[in-house]
């Protein structure tokens, strides 16, 4: 596949290929996302807006294009999240299964290599993701959250920047089989 | 029939993990109860890596500092060493043991001083929700820590432990919008409730609009909670507005205002005073009181009598000759012998003792009022006086 050509839609299903990578890769960075989103931002509170596990739950959907992966990968990492707050379990979860299953639909018809895709991609699932856990809240658990439509906007930029660089580190990471 | 699952296999399965999601979720929420096994599966795999990063970080950043110390004080041993360069070095030391050490000895004194049973702990990670205003603790059941138990610091407090584990307790921070406690102003002793707002302010509810609460102002806790103990600093007010019923006051809190590393989870809490309003001790200058009428007509006259008048020159002389006689005014019926006065010039002034008098007691005109100095009646050059004392010792003489 060509990692650098200019087209952004796949031409047919079969055009995307799926990437395969090794069940310890496959575990050990969703708990190092996890890891990162607990421990680094008591050091460095700027990096709070940060959804780590989100983006990688996006990756390796886009990548493996598989939407059972996906969700699957979507809901573990999603109820480990909620593990760690206060909320019940199951906020994060859903949110995060969604996330993985639409993320591994759009796959099939996107170049996810491409990096504006991927840029777009993370932006557009960041959104997703604060809305419906947004929705959840008010509508599941009876909270009344703020609705920051302009900090989540800057907030889906930066990650989509870190995405970027996370999805070019991750690349690395794929099974040469 | 297989076909058609096949087709739909993966929106079916989507369908039954959402389902099964909401099913969990629906049960916390109906039952208010927690799914502890997950949790606690999480945490005790999610603990030991924390624990792991927290030394890794701690040894690096002991290393690094360390190798910078050393750097440094070679650089200047060598710069130094006609002088007292290791003194100096030690010195140099002893500071950066002491900044390094200052929160942990202000968190031991605190923890001395304080009357409450505490219980040190570390922060070794924080919520995994981007809103999130948790963190995690070194201390869980096994060191005694329960559910509800208050976490401060020297500077405040800080949250309470929402969920507990084994070997790590989760900390609900008073920032989240999920916090509340009973605070009172120190002040004016106002009451309320202190609840986060998901950001660095909190606010103070329910303080009603007709009671007073300013700026700058701190609150403490009131102890209504029951996991609060009363008297720990909660914050500073920054601004309060106007409403009905009850006014807005927003609160900067100063537990977590200086980071968190460490904490003190109190394990018994012992309720103590607010402390007073300090006062400035500088001394206040008072005027002293207006003089009232009596005194300023007393004042008056005793200016008045440093310069007798005539009448004043009178009495005197008539007092003087009463007191040769023997005589004493307002005494007796006999009046004393009037035509032997003495010359009104050779008088010594009997207004002096007047004048001399104290403003206390300024009653020359009180009747039968001894001046102070009265005049000595040999001393008065009075030849008709003088005739009659001589006359007087040859008369008891020729007897």
């Amino acid at each position: 596949m060509d990692y650098s050509g200019g087209r952004v839609l796949l031409s047919s299903q079969r055009e995307g290929q799926s990437t395969h990578y090794s069940p310890r890769v496959l575990i050990l960075v969703p708990l190092a996302a996890i890891l990162f989103q607990v421990y680094v931002p008591q050091f460095f509170e700027f990096l709070h807006f940060l959804e780590l596990p989100m983006l990688v739950v996006v990756y390796f959907a886009l990548m493996r294009r598989s939407q059972l992966g996906g969700l699957f990968l979507g809901a573990l990492v999603g109820i480990a999240q909620d593990s760690l707050t206060i909320k019940p379990l199951g906020m994060y979860g859903i949110v995060k299964t969604l996330v993985g299953y639409f993320a591994a639909s759009v796959s099939v018809r996107f170049d996810v290599e491409h990096s504006i895709i991927r840029g777009m991609l993370c932006f557009f699932f960041y959104l997703f993701h604060q809305c419906l856990y947004w929705v959840m809240e008010r509508a599941l658990l009876g909270h009344q959250p703020p609705f920051e439509m302009q900090s989540w906007l800057v907030q889906g930029g930066l990650n989509a920047v870190v995405g970027l660089a996370l999805f070019h580190f991750l690349d690395k990471l794929r099974s040469s089989a | 029939m297989e076909s058609f699952l096949n087709r739909y296999r993966n929106i079916t399965v989507l369908l039954l993990v959402i389902f099964g999601q909401l099913l969990l979720l629906a049960v916390q929420v109906k039952s208010d109860r927690n799914v502890p096994v997950i949790r606690v599966w999480t945490v005790t795999a999610i603990t030991p890596f924390a624990r792991v990063l927290e030394a890794v970080r701690g040894g690096g950043t002991g290393f690094f500092r360390n190798y910078i110390f050393l750097h440094n004080a070679d650089a200047e041993n060598r710069r130094l060493r006609d002088q007292v360069g290791r003194l100096k070095m030690d010195n140099i030391f002893l500071r950066d043991q002491l900044n390094t050490a200052e929160r942990a000895r202000a968190l031991a004194l605190f923890q001395q001083h304080t009357q409450s049973k505490t219980l040190a702990a570390i922060v070794i990670a924080s919520g995994a929700g981007v809103n999130s205003k948790v963190v995690f603790v070194d201390r869980g059941s096994v060191s005694g820590v329960e559910r509800g138990m208050a976490v401060v610091t020297p500077d405040g407090i800080v949250g309470k432990v929402v969920a507990v584990y084994p070997t790590a307790s989760q900390v609900l921070l008073m920032t989240d919008a999920d916090f509340a406690a009973g605070v009172i102003s120190q002040k004016g002793g106002v009451r309320g409730t202190f609840k986060g707002q998901g950001s660095p302010m909190g606010k103070v509810d329910y303080v009603s609009s007709s009671e007073k609460v300013e700026t700058g102002e701190w609150f403490y806790t009131s102890g209504d909670d029951r996991i609060f103990p009363r008297g720990f600093p909660v914050g500073v007010v920054k601004s309060v507005r106007p409403g009905s019923p009850f006014q807005e006051v927003l609160v900067e809190p100063s537990g977590i205002e200086h980071g968190l590393d460490e904490v003190l989870i109190v394990v018994e809490g012992v309720h103590r005073e607010i402390p007073p309003v300090e006062t400035a001790n500088q001394p206040v200058y008072i005027a002293p009181p207006p003089p009232d009428a009596a005194a300023v007509r007393e004042a008056a006259a005793a200016e008045a009598g440093s310069t007798p008048t005539e009448a004043d020159k009178l009495r005197a002389v008539y007092k003087a000759a009463g007191e040769a006689q023997g005589h004493r005014y307002g005494e007796g019926y006999k009046a004393p012998d009037l035509l032997k006065l003495p010359a009104p010039g050779s008088t010594p002034a009997p207004a002096a003792p007047v004048a001399n008098a104290t403003p206390a007691s300024p009653s020359p005109a009180a009747p039968g009022a001894a001046p102070a100095t009265p005049p000595a009646p040999k001393t008065v050059p009075n030849e008709r006086l003088a005739n009659q004392a001589a006359g007087a010792q040859s008369g008891t003489s020729g007897h």
